[in-house]
């Protein structure tokens, strides 16, 4: 557990990068974590990762597959959008957990 | 007359008629199961069919051989549920009443869901093993298979037995070294998640038996599509793998009776709270084995363990008391390692699979995390034990409750 300053907030990580209290999120926050990516944020950037932080928000497991039945974005987009592995990524922008299959 | 109904009578649902038949007055309970299949699948012995371990007619039986007697049974498909009006509508026109649903209707595969996969080359050089027409294709196509590029490729999660298609590697690598034709096998298993497994210590277990094995691991995989000309899966990243002989395990959804209800997420599941095992939504409704969205896994020992957390929230909620009974998650997978061993793993919601003894600390016999000849036993064994006390509701001596004890942390 730490805590770092993006957009001059202390957000709270895990050991990951991940933000552990989602209500902290804020655009700005999202834009200084997608630059630490190497990811610039576009208006359907946020269009994404707002789907994702509902999604996430109702408990829902989040796959590429489901991401791209979801109307928002087709997976190639994704892909590109959040390049190498677009799910990891985009969660972490997005300030939520990551995705973890629980089998 | 008060009226249970259950839906679906697989793993779940039979155990639940069993379980409260021996509760519920005959003189003042109804209870009714639907099903639209007269035959009862023992799932868990597919994977041993295309290594011609068992044929079809070790995994069927008659469904009617497990209903307890004082029930009614109607085979038919069901056309939806009207959970305000506490209806269940069938195919056929009838409609059931009930005071208390159960919805057992479990998962299927749809592979129609993956471009390509249910194209021209399935049942050719393209199988499951998730099904028993599949299982038995493949074990045809392996008895004349000349070798090459075995891809075993997992869709997407959540899918059932999640062990299952390493099982089916780990069969594979002895299988064909057993033939004489390993060196012409190449195996790859081909997968959306980041390992072999999801949790730290399983995932290094069995990621490590599969390089003893000299199975090839592709991690991070989320298949787009199948091309059948120049047969390869794609994925969206634009990563490609070529085979021969692709055996696929396809995405997995819930009863289409679900989506036509209006009572399930995308995959077609039904929102169920995981520890009281009721619908999120409806007072009188309960959920049990793969057609919930619980997370935790889609296996015939997670309905097992669920059944007895559900027969006593049940009564509870028909006697107006609070739920004395809490679900952890619990699973219990034996995991074919081929050669006549197997290991084990023990886990639920909160705790991953530890290394250890089952289920008597220290004892055993089983061996949690360990390749050992007891526990491909368990696994035989398992088979006799499901037909005669699983599905009969009756008790068997391991707790519902994950237990710490015997595990080491």
């Amino acid at each position: 557990m730490a805590t770092k300053t993006y957009a001059g907030v202390n957000v709270e990580l895990n050991d990951e990068g991940y933000m552990t209290d989602s209500s902290q999120w804020t655009k700005e926050i999202a834009t200084e974590i997608a630059k630490q990516e190497g990811v610039e944020l576009t208006d359907k950037h946020f269009e994404v990762l707002e789907f994702i932080r509902n999604k996430s928000a109702e408990g829902a497991t989040l796959t590429i597959r489901g991401i791209n039945k979801s109307g928002v974005v087709d997976a190639k987009s994704f892909y590109q959008m959040f390049p190498g592995a677009p799910l990891k990524k985009s969660t972490k922008i997005a300030g939520v957990p990551k995705p973890e299959s629980c089998i | 007359m008060k009226k249970l109904l259950i839906l679906g009578a697989g793993t779940a649902g039979t155990m639940m008629a069993n379980k409260m038949r021996k509760h519920l007055e005959r003189d003042q309970w109804d209870i009714t199961i639907v099903d639209q299949f007269k035959t009862h699948y023992y799932q868990p012995g597919f994977l041993f069919i295309p290594f011609g371990m068992y044929t079809k007619n070790d995994v069927i039986k008659p469904k009617s051989d497990f209903f307890p007697t004082g029930m009614h049974v109607i085979y038919s498909k069901i056309d939806k549920i009207q959970p305000k009006e506490n209806n269940v509508l069938l195919a056929d026109g009838v409609i059931l009443k009930y005071d208390y649903l159960i919805i057992a209707t479990g998962c299927k595969t749809a592979p129609e869901e993956v471009d390509g996969l249910k194209d021209k080359l399935w049942y050719k050089d393209i199988y499951d093993f998730y099904t028993v027409e599949g299982a038995v294709a493949l074990a045809d196509h392996f008895k004349t298979w000349k070798g090459g590029e075995l891809v075993i490729n997992v869709s997407e999660l959540p899918y059932k037995c999640p062990v299952a298609p390493l099982e089916f590697a780990f069969f594979a690598d002895a299988f064909f070294t057993e033939r004489g034709m390993r060196d012409k096998v190449n195996i790859t298993y081909v997968t959306p998640m980041p390992g072999a497994f999801t949790k730290p210590r399983a995932t290094k277990m069995l990621g490590d038996l599969l390089e003893q094995k000299n199975i090839h691991l592709i991690p991070d995989f989320a298949i787009m599509e199948v091309d059948n000309d120049e047969k390869k899966i794609i994925d969206f990243g634009g990563t490609e793998v070529k085979f021969d002989c692709l055996v696929s395990v396809p995405p997995n959804m819930g009863d289409d009776a679900i989506e036509r209800s209006g009572m399930g997420d995308d995959m077609n599941y039904v929102p169920t709270d995981k520890h009281t095992l009721r619908s999120d939504k409806y007072e009188n409704i309960f959920v049990i084995g793969d057609a919930t969205n619980i997370p935790t896994s889609k296996a015939g020992s997670v309905a097992h363990f669920a059944a007895e957390i559900l027969e006593e929230n049940l009564l509870c909620a028909i006697e107006g008391r609070p739920f004395t009974a809490s679900f952890d998650g619990h699973a219990n997978c034996y995991i074919e390692t081929g050669y006549g061993k197997g290991t084990l793993i023990d886990f639920n919601y909160d705790t991953e699979p530890l290394p250890g003894s089952f289920p008597f600390p220290g004892l055993g016999p089983f061996g949690l995390l360990k390749v050992t000849r007891m526990n491909h036993y368990g696994k035989v064994l398992f088979r006799w034990i499901y037909w005669h006390i699983l599905l009969k509701g009756k008790e068997m001596p391991i707790d519902s409750e994950m237990q710490m004890a015997g595990k080491k942390l």
